[in-house]
C-alpha cells in the first residue's frame, strides 16, 4: 500500500503509537526524534494525517483547547497498528544512504516497544546477499576492471552499512533507554 | 542445504564456557558436504570457540557435535587428533608454520605425520605451493618469506591431505585487502575443486560475502533457529 521508504505516513503512525496526539505536538515530537531529517512542514503533517483518517489507519480522539485554537487529536487505528508493524518489520533493499531509513525504524520499533534486533538481522542478512551476488561478479575471472572496480564500490559501501548495524546492535540499550521505551 | 541432504558436519544446542565466561550458549549448525560457510560476528562473540569445537578441537561443555553422522565429541583426544589429521585441514591467522623447517618440509608434514613417503610427500608439496603461485619460497624458511606468501604456504599445507573439510580461523586476518582476496578466492578454488568443505571464521564482512552461507554468532548465540539450523539461506 505504502512504500517502504522513509514516509511521513509510517512516522506519524509510529509517533502515534504509543498515545493519541495532536499535528502540533506531533511535528514538534518528529523533529526532536529525527534531528538528522528535515523538519515537517505543518501542512504536511496535517494533509498526511487527512489520509490516514480516510484510510483508517487512524481516526480522531476528540479536540483540545487550551488559550489558543481548537486542535484536533489523532489516535492509531489497530488497522494501523498494523501497517506500522508490517513496516517495521520490512527490510530494505540493499543500496547506498539507507542510514536515514534504518533508523528511524529502529527509534520507531524501540519506541513502539518492540525489538529492534530481529529487523536489523533480516537487514544484515538482505545486504550480505547483495554482497554476496557483487562478490561473484566481480570475482569472475572474466569480468572488466571497471566493473570489478564498481562491484568494490558498492560492496564497501554496503559493508559500512553493515558495520553501522553491527555498532548499532550493541547500543540498543542505551538507545532503548533514551527514547524512553 | 536442502532439507534432504544430509550434514557433514552438525552441533546440537552446544554450550562451552571458559572458567565465568559462557563463550557458547545453546549452538546448533548444521554444515552439508561441499559447502562454503562464513562464522561471522563481533569479537567476543564465540566464533572461534564454535569453530574449534565443529573441528574437534575443543570438546563442548553439553550438546554434540557430528561428523559424517558419528559423535565426535565423545571421543577421546587420541581419536580426535586422529580424526583431525584423516579427514580435516586447519588454517589459523598466522600459519602456524613450524619456524626451523622449509616452505615445502611444512606443507609436507601432514602427510608424514599420516606415515607416507617422503619422496612422496615433498613431490605433492612442491605440487601444492606450485598451485598456490608460491613453487620460489620451497626452500625459504617461514621467517624468510612475506605475509602473503606465508599465507598461501599455510593454505598448502591445510590442503595437501585432500581433506573433506576445511577450518579456517581468519585466514586473511594478517593480509591487506588485495592479498587477502587473492589467497581467500586459492582457498576457495581448491576447495571448490577438490569437494572439501569449508568453514571460516571472519569478522570481515567482505570475506563472508566469498561464502554461500553465513551462520551470524552474537553472545554465544547463532542469529536466529533458521540460521541456527543452516549456515546457508536458500
Amino acid at each position: 500500500m505504502y512504500s517502504c521508504a522513509v514516509s511521513t505516513v509510517h512516522v506519524l503512525l509510529g509517533l502515534l503509537a504509543s498515545r493519541p496526539r495532536h499535528g502540533y505536538e506531533l511535528k514538534r515530537e518528529h523533529d526532536t526524534r529525527f534531528p538528522a531529517a528535515k523538519p515537517l512542514p505543518y501542512g504536511q503533517v496535517y494533509a498526511t494525517l487527512g489520509r490516514l483518517e480516510r484510510d483508517g489507519l487512524v481516526l480522531v480522539d476528540g479536540t483540545e483547547q487550551d488559550s489558543g485554537p481548537e486542535r484536533t487529536r489523532y489516535a492509531i487505528t489497530e488497522r494501523g497498528a498494523h501497517a506500522l508493524g508490517r513496516w517495521l518489520a520490512q527490510v530494505e533493499e540493499p543500496a547506498p544512504y539507507l542510514g536515514g531509513t534504518m533508523q528511524t525504524k529502529i527509534v520507531l520499533a524501540l519506541l513502539t516497544r518492540r525489538s529492534a534486533e530481529p529487523y536489523l538481522r533480516a537487514q544484515r542478512e538482505a545486504h550480505l546477499t547483495r554482497m554476496r551476488e557483487l562478490t561473484a561478479r566481480k570475482s569472475d575471472p572474466g569480468a572488466p576492471m571497471a566493473d570489478v572496480l564498481a562491484a568494490d564500490y558498492a560492496i564497501l559501501h554496503l559493508d559500512a552499512d553493515l558495520r553501522w548495524m553491527e555498532t548499532t546492535m550493541n547500543r540498543l540499550n542505551d538507545l532503548r533507554a533514551e527514547v524512553g521505551a | 542445504m536442502s532439507a534432504q541432504d544430509q550434514p557433514l558436519i552438525e552441533a546440537r544446542t552446544i554450550e562451552k564456557a571458559f572458567r565465568a565466561t559462557q563463550a557458547l550458549r545453546g549452538v546448533s549448525v548444521a554444515i552439508g558436504p561441499g559447502e562454503v560457510v562464513a562464522i561471522t560476528g563481533p569479537s567476543g562473540s564465540g566464533k572461534s570457540t564454535l569453530l574449534h569445537c565443529l573441528a574437534g578441537i575443543l570438546r563442548p561443555d553439553s550438546g554434540e557435535v557430528r561428523y559424517a553422522g558419528r559423535r565426535i565429541d565423545t571421543l577421546d583426544e587420541t581419536e580426535r587428533t586422529l580424526l583431525r589429521r584423516e579427514h580435516f585441514g586447519i588454517l589459523f591467522q598466522f600459519g602456524g608454520l613450524v619456524p626451523e623447517l622449509a616452505a615445502a618440509e611444512n606443507v609436507a608434514l601432514p602427510l608424514l605425520l599420516a606415515r607416507h613417503g617422503r619422496e612422496e610427500s615433498m613431490t605433492a608439496a612442491r605440487s601444492w605451493l606450485e598451485r598456490l603461485g608460491v613453487a620460489e619460497c620451497a626452500g625459504l624458511r617461514p621467517g624468510e618469506m612475506s605475509a602473503g606468501q606465508l599465507q598461501r604456504v599455510a593454505v598448502a599445507r591445510a590442503l595437501v591431505t585432500r581433506p573433506r573439510v576445511l577450518f579456517a580461523d581468519e585466514p586473511t586476518g594478517a593480509l591487506d585487502t588485495v592479498s587477502g582476496e587473492e589467497v581467500l578466492a586459492l582457498l576457495l578454488y581448491a576447495a571448490r575443486e577438490q569437494g572439501s568443505t569449508l568453514v571460516l571464521v571472519t569478522h570481515d564482512n567482505q570475506i563472508a560475502a566469498y561464502a554461500d552461507g553465513e551462520i551470524f554468532l552474537r553472545d554465544g548465540r547463532a542469529a536466529s533457529e533458521e540460521g541456527a539450523r543452516s549456515g546457508v539461506r536458500p
